[in-house]
């Protein structure tokens, strides 16, 4: 009896242990993986792991199992994590849940899994609620434009068990049944053969629906393809954008007998998860058409707003405090299109199958020679800075502290020049200062008069500045432009110039190495960050004043800069591939893997290449 | 573009003599006055920096031959008179629009809404 008791006792003490190391392990995984860090005091507050939408916890699950406990001020559920948090109103309240629940196995209602929680407090609910969201351009879901009346008739015109003899094509996908009309989609080329109609066209059934949708305007030519698609919940359909060559601009899609969670995905990484409500119609034109994919993640539930079940159009991450899970129903879209008969001629060539080929220079060359790296510069930085003027403009307006800094310590009355001034963001920060800026893009240069600043246009490699006459000069994101070391060496050197004996310069370029002590810079951690897009990342560039490196004189100034001309001729020789002369293209938010590169320049409506150097 | 700022502004065209292409002509087809704060220390440390014939040329070119002394007088970092006018030339004056012209080469810049652009061509570069 007394040994049985002693088991036991040990066995009570084996899972206690086993409790507390998982415990510490969930502390361990979220500290690594997500930042948060958790307490050894007890607070208000508690992060759950195991329980989050991302592992099929629903929030009306977890919020029964939390209210045992107490009064709950939030319940946070951030989007496919498999934890949340929870704030108690009181400290008191939280130990009682984290003494109940700690360890505790439960079983998920939806999937009848269970799972164990893990629960730590932490010092406070502070989840980032991501920005609201807004829709792809182009996009736009209209709500109810069929009645559920039409919706039925529309669903049984849809004879799913007809066999392969049927005048229109049908096909079971691996993830789900389609079946088209008017022109078959072939997945082997997704395009259509635009010579071989279906008999039959259109159903009758789907015109009264197309006529509203003209009439209305969401559409301004009648469709001649349909494709019907039928997901059971667990099937989707992988991110795509339909073939630019197969279809006109407009296409549009009813959504049949369920709501749906449809994911967009611009090129650059920006996601926008969209909830399409049963009878209502999806239209895609413009940008979200040719630019964008979309897709449907294979899931039996989707996150989703949980105040609005089912009931607006919005994007899904706006409030991670009113997520839950939906299950999922069958689904049916009636997607109409029309067959284009003339080649694409959209403003998105890099995605348009038409215009393949038609490209210049879609992958430029090292160059060889200065002629050639000034036509490149021209090409790929030149012509996009005038281009994008406006809009580069109008996203650079902070200031990088470190830049601040250094203009405010230098005395009054000094002469700065700002060699490649864009907009002029640094010329009106010190009142005290003389600054004069220069830039190669007229177009912001003109932007530096219209605030009344001095500036003028010219290209670094030779400003038109007597030498010897500034005190300071600050060069910020401008030498990693040009496409040769000899060039950008040829830049500080025209840089030193410039300065009287014991000026002192700044320079700020992009670094190659985007890792510092093992360490992300924010450029490459800010994956998702596409609101950021146009943020300027200044923890990726190297700073180094040209007066920490040697005697005030600008005879040794240049003795200084021949040397890293060697130096840096040795390295780009290094970097330059052997066989291959093409110029590598960078992938958005990646490591640098080349000192010289191509980095396209991406702006909402179009593509742009603008030439990077490291 | 500011008279402080033509005195920094040299011709960069290739081939020139040592020291060469300063001062740039002012050819002036607009002209502006913009009031902007007096601040005496300021001016008066600009003072060493400039290039006083190449300023008093500039300010003649303008119609202004009488505004500055041939050269600066000892002191002047207490004569506020000689400040003010120093300073009215050098930061209040704005030329708008017109060129500027190398002496040398005789190439000329437009300066169009207070911006030169000093840019040589491809051929030239």
């Amino acid at each position: 009896m007394e040994a049985k008791t002693s088991e036991d006792h040990l066995k009570v003490q084996k899972m206690k242990k086993k409790v507390l190391r998982k415990q510490v392990r969930a502390q361990h995984t979220l500290m690594r993986h997500e930042g948060i860090k958790c307490v050894s005091h007890a607070t208000q507050n508690l992060v759950i792991a195991n329980a989050g939408l991302g592992n099929g916890m629903s929030r009306q699950q977890l919020l029964r199992i939390l209210e045992e406990y107490g009064a709950m001020e939030t319940l946070l559920m951030p989007p496919n994590k498999p934890y949340s948090f929870v704030k108690y109103r009181t400290t008191e309240e939280a130990k009682k849940a984290f003494n109940a629940l700690n360890g505790k196995e439960v079983t998920l209602e939806d999937c009848d899994q269970n799972i164990v929680l893990y629960i730590n407090f932490v010092e406070k609910v502070s989840l980032q609620n991501a920005v609201p969201t807004s829709l792809p351009p182009g996009l736009m879901v209209i709500e109810k434009i069929i009645s559920p009346e039409e919706e039925r008739r529309m669903l049984e015109s849809i004879d799913w068990k007809a066999n392969e003899d049927t005048q229109n094509a049908q096909k079971t996908l691996k993830h789900r049944r389609v079946k088209h009309f008017g022109y078959e989609f072939r997945y082997d080329n997704n395009n259509v053969d635009k010579d071989k109609p279906l008999p039959g066209g259109l159903p009758e059934i789907c015109n009264p629906f197309l006529e509203k949708c003209l009439k209305q305007g969401y559409i301004k030519y009648k469709p001649d393809q349909l494709t019907v698609n039928q997901y059971e919940p667990g099937q989707g359909i992988p991110p795509h954008t339909d073939t630019h060559s197969a279809f006109e601009d407009e296409i549009i899609s009813l959504s049949l007998g369920a709501e749906i969670v449809m994911d967009f995905k611009h090129p650059d990484g920006h996601t926008v998860a969209i909830m399409l409500p049963r009878c209502s119609l999806l239209v895609m034109t413009g940008e979200s058409r040719y630019l964008w994919t979309h897709g449907i993640t294979p899931r039996k539930y989707d996150v989703v707003q949980a105040s609005e079940l089912g009931q607006k159009v919005r994007t899904i991450t706006a409030d991670v405090g009113d997520l839950t899970l939906n299950r999922r129903e069958t689904r049916t879209s009636f997607t109409f299109r029309k067959v284009r008969r003339s080649p694409c001629n959209c403003i998105y060539p890099s995605v348009c199958d038409s215009q393949k080929g038609q490209q210049r220079l879609v992958q430029p060359s090292f160059p060889q020679n200065e002629m050639e790296a000034s036509k490149l510069e021209q090409e790929y930085v030149h012509k996009v800075y005038e281009e994008i003027a406006t809009h580069f403009s109008s996203t650079r307006h902070s200031p990088w502290p470190r830049i601040v800094e250094f203009l405010r310590s230098l005395p009054t009355g000094s002469i700065v020049a700002d060699i490649g001034c864009g907009n002029g963001k640094y010329l009106g920060m010190n009142e005290d200062l003389y600054m004069v800026g220069c830039d190669r893009s007229k177009n912001l240069v003109d932007i530096c008069g219209e605030k009344h600043f001095q500036a003028f246009v010219c290209d670094a490699l030779s400003v038109p500045i007597r030498s010897g006459s500034c005190d300071a000069c600050i060069s910020i994101a401008v030498i990693h432009h040009f496409s040769t070391a000899e060039r950008r060496l040829a830049t500080i050197r025209e840089l030193a110039r410039l300065l009287r004996p014991g000026g002192t310069a700044l320079i700020y370029v992009w670094a190659m190495e985007q890792e510092y002590k093992n360490q992300k810079s924010k450029y490459l951690k800010e994956k998702n960050g596409s609101k950021n897009k146009d943020k300027e990342m200044n923890t990726g560039t190297a700073q180094r004043s040209l007066n920490d490196q040697g005697p005030d004189n600008s005879s040794q100034d240049s003795a200084w800069s021949d040397q890293l001309l060697n130096d840096l001729k040795d390295e780009s020789c290094g970097a330059k591939p052997v066989a291959d002369f093409r110029l590598p293209v960078h992938t958005n938010r990646t490591s640098f893997h080349s000192q010289d590169l191509l980095v396209p320049w991406h702006l909402k409506g179009g593509t742009k290449k603008k030439k990077g150097k490291y | 573009m500011k008279l402080l700022t033509h005195n920094l502004l040299s011709s960069h065209v290739p081939g020139l003599r040592p020291g060469g292409g300063f001062p740039l002509r002012i050819e002036a087809a607009e002209v502006r006055v913009r009031p902007v704060p007096f601040n005496a220390a300021f001016v008066s440390r600009l003072v060493p920096r400039l290039r006083w014939d190449a300023l008093r040329e500039a300010a003649e070119s303008l119609g202004r031959p009488s505004e500055l002394p041939p050269e600066p007088s000892p002191g002047y970092e207490t004569d506020e008179e000689f400040l003010r006018r120093l300073h009215h030339v050098l930061l209040e004056v704005e030329v708008l629009e017109g060129s500027l012209q190398c002496p040398d080469s005789g190439r000329r810049f437009p300066i169009s809404r207070g911006v030169p652009n000093l840019l040589l061509s491809e051929d030239e570069a």
